[in-house]
């Protein structure tokens, strides 16, 4: 194996597969979407038949459906799809930073860190500032957790498995504040925030989507010009520095962008277990590991999963409005752990 | 040796006073201060019509009881669980074993038509060891080695799913949402005693069994072909000390809900003042996860008065500052 020339290990390491089947998964995944976002827009408690929603989305008239249609579906829809992809970049990030196909930022404390400021926010500041506030505070709590793991994982270097152990150390650390902050606030509040940190699309308006578009938008050109640096990352940390990469520079940068990505999804929508997790796994199987090809299938393959999640939870139980999460996690946690059965004889 | 020996017992003997020391404290501090002349006087002659009687008979005792027994228990699957994975992080709390208990206890409250903590007993031992059986299917190598990164990740990720179940299920279901909550976030208070009882025997089984294994786990850290010199193979013995853990880690759940990193953080103390030898560490072990826990309870009353913290709360707190030094700690390659 160590004869074989540098990019042939790479390719090998990364499981890259032909061109032109790279371009069939991708076309297929954003018909998919695509198509998934015209049923999802037609369907919920109040009827609308296809036609009339094409009719609606055409003229945005002062029509009931075109209200429906404009106002409460297409956000809420996009919204999932934004906060989809930004999840599932963040895991693939993460996973190729720490080498481990298990961390996610669920596992590693960026989820909780963002849920706790978030919970604090709702229990304890909601009543002096507006709710328009909570997206913040969630951010600065998923910064806040990043640095401190970064911190108290640093030992001169940064070793990706002391960054997943104080990771989940940290994650238990915050869970305990948040379960204290629940536990002392009254039932109705306490619901809210335990709603909100199971994942919920329920009431997302235009701004919700307008405020989730730019960390997207920066932080996926970002990652996706390092996309290099963390292929060769895959080869070890002597590799990837003897071909002349800056590991802490690099590290810490796609770190940042995976906690701009994760945070923002955290704040628009709470905590959505497992799509970081997930989809890259998926993504992974389709395409292989290569970077700039992972991440955009990665992203796809998250919003699918956050848009079905929300659209069951909308319109299987109703007339109740079920939060996305439960449904997320429901299919996603059998299928981590189906994959990491499967996972188990890697060697780690 | 027998200079080792007697420093052990002395300082068992200690750990023995502590305990006691904290179960009187556990007992006497909190909202209504209770003085030595009440506590006294309330067990010579117990008078139903004074509150002080009234609270220590039906909260304080009863409490501290349970604190005692949730304690020493958590400390004593925690050593013998890093005993058997050779994983200094191995505990009930991390590996997912409080978490599967906690699942199914929640599944029993809202799909089942059992609602008295006596019926959480039985669905919590059977989470317990349907947690332990998934983590050890998702961590055992080929070799039936136990990586240490894998079997955390895989403690974590079992937790992870139980977790986010039980939240799907209580969101959906919110009567119990708010029946279980306190009990969730992991609290020794408002137990009454007679739920102790049914529990007995099955600490019993568990004590029994450690007692009769103390060599074989002393086998057991220094390899298997060592245990297996003592006449039992080591699969045996590691299916027997699983046991024990199954049977103390899910009590403990059924009777405080969530109680995390006693499991983790007192093996490790008591190694650190008792040596490696399970003869002292496993009776260490237990005072000392007693007393952490009574005292940890004990602090829970004057954090945010007049509210109390769940115990769970404060344990994860302190416990998280070790996890992370145990962790830093580690040299694990990757």
């Amino acid at each position: 194996m160590t004869s074989l020339p540098l990019s042939t290990r790479l390719a090998h390491r990364l499981n890259t597969v032909p061109l032109e089947r790279h371009w069939t998964v991708m076309g297929l995944l954003s018909i998919c979407l695509m198509a998934s976002i015209g049923l999802s827009l037609s369907l919920g408690s109040f009827p609308t038949p296809p036609g009339q929603v094409v009719h609606a989305l055409a003229a945005p008239a002062e029509s009931d459906i075109a209200f429906i249609v404009w106002e409460l579906r297409l956000p809420r829809i996009l919204l999932a799809v934004l906060v989809g992809s930004a999840l599932a970049v963040a895991g693939a990030i993460l996973q190729g930073i720490v080498r481990n196909p298990l961390a996610s930022p669920d596992v590693i404390g960026i989820t909780s860190g963002a849920a706790m400021a978030s919970v604090i926010f709702l229990a304890l500041l909601s009543t002096q500032l507006s709710i328009g506030w909570l997206p913040l505070a969630a951010l600065s709590g998923a910064l806040f957790a990043a640095l401190l793991v970064f911190l108290f994982a640093w030992k001169g270097s940064v070793s990706p498995t002391r960054m997943v152990l104080v990771g989940i150390g940290l994650s238990a650390a915050m869970g305990a504040v948040t379960t204290l902050l629940i536990v002392i606030s009254d039932d109705s509040a306490a619901m809210t925030a335990y709603v909100w940190l199971t994942g919920s699309l329920y009431a997302a308006q235009w701004h919700d989507v307008v405020g989730m578009l730019p960390w997207l938008v920066l932080a996926l050109p970002l990652c996706l010009g390092h996309a290099r640096h963390l292929d060769t990352l895959a080869l070890g940390d002597a590799v990837a520095q003897g071909l002349g990469v800056n590991l802490l520079r690099s590290r810490l940068l796609l770190l940042a962008c995976s906690v701009a990505l994760a945070g923002a999804a955290v704040a628009f929508a709470g905590g959505l277990s497992f799509v970081g997790l997930m989809a890259p796994h998926m993504a992974a199987k389709l395409v292989g590991r290569q970077f700039a090809r992972l991440a955009p299938a990665s992203a796809l393959i998250g919003a699918l999963i956050v848009l079905y999640a929300d659209l069951l939870g909308r319109v299987a139980f109703l007339p109740r409005d079920l939060p996305a999460g439960i449904f997320v996690s429901g299919i996603g946690a059998p299928c981590f752990v189906y994959l990491l059965y499967r996972t188990r004889h890697r060697r780690d | 040796m027998l200079s080792e020996q007697a420093r052990n017992g002395a300082g068992l003997t200690l750990a023995v006073l502590v305990a006691l020391g904290a179960f009187l404290a556990n007992v006497m501090l909190g909202t209504t201060e209770i003085s030595w002349a009440t506590l006294l006087a309330s067990l010579a002659h117990y008078d139903p019509t004074q509150v002080a009687h009234i609270v220590l008979r039906t909260e304080r005792f009863p409490r501290a009881v349970i604190a005692t027994l949730v304690g020493s228990s958590l400390a004593i699957a925690g050593a013998l669980m890093q005993t058997m994975t050779r994983n200094p992080l191995a505990s009930p709390g991390l590996l997912g074993i409080n978490a599967g208990a906690m699942f199914f206890v929640v599944v029993a409250v809202s799909l089942l038509p059992l609602h008295s903590p006596a019926d959480y007993i039985w669905a919590a031992l059977f989470g317990a060891l349907a947690a332990a059986l998934l983590v050890v299917a998702l961590s055992r190598g080929p070799l039936g080695e136990f990586a240490p990164l894998r079997v955390v990740l895989a403690g974590v990720a079992v937790t992870a799913m139980f977790v986010s179940l039980s939240q799907g299920l209580l969101i959906v279901d919110q009567q119990s949402f708010e029946s279980v909550l306190y009990w969730l976030a992991g609290s020794v208070s408002g137990r009454e005693l007679s739920l102790v009882v049914p529990l007995l025997p099955l600490f019993g089984i568990a004590l029994v069994l450690c007692g009769l294994l103390v060599k074989h786990a002393n086998a057991l850290m220094l390899g298997d072909d060592m245990a297996a010199g003592l006449g039992l193979r080591a699969g045996t013995i590691k299916l027997l000390l699983g046991l024990a853990v199954i049977l103390l880690a899910g009590s403990s759940v059924a009777l405080a809900g969530m109680i995390g990193f006693i499991g983790l953080i007192v093996p490790h103390m008591a190694r650190s003042l008792f040596g490696v030898d399970h003869r002292w560490l496993l009776p260490a072990s237990a005072l000392m996860g007693a007393s952490l826990l009574l005292l940890a309870d004990v602090l829970s009353r004057f954090v945010m008065p007049p509210q109390e913290v769940p115990v769970g709360v404060i344990t994860a707190l302190i416990g998280t500052p070790w996890f992370i030094y145990l962790a830093r700690r580690q040299q694990v390659s990757s």
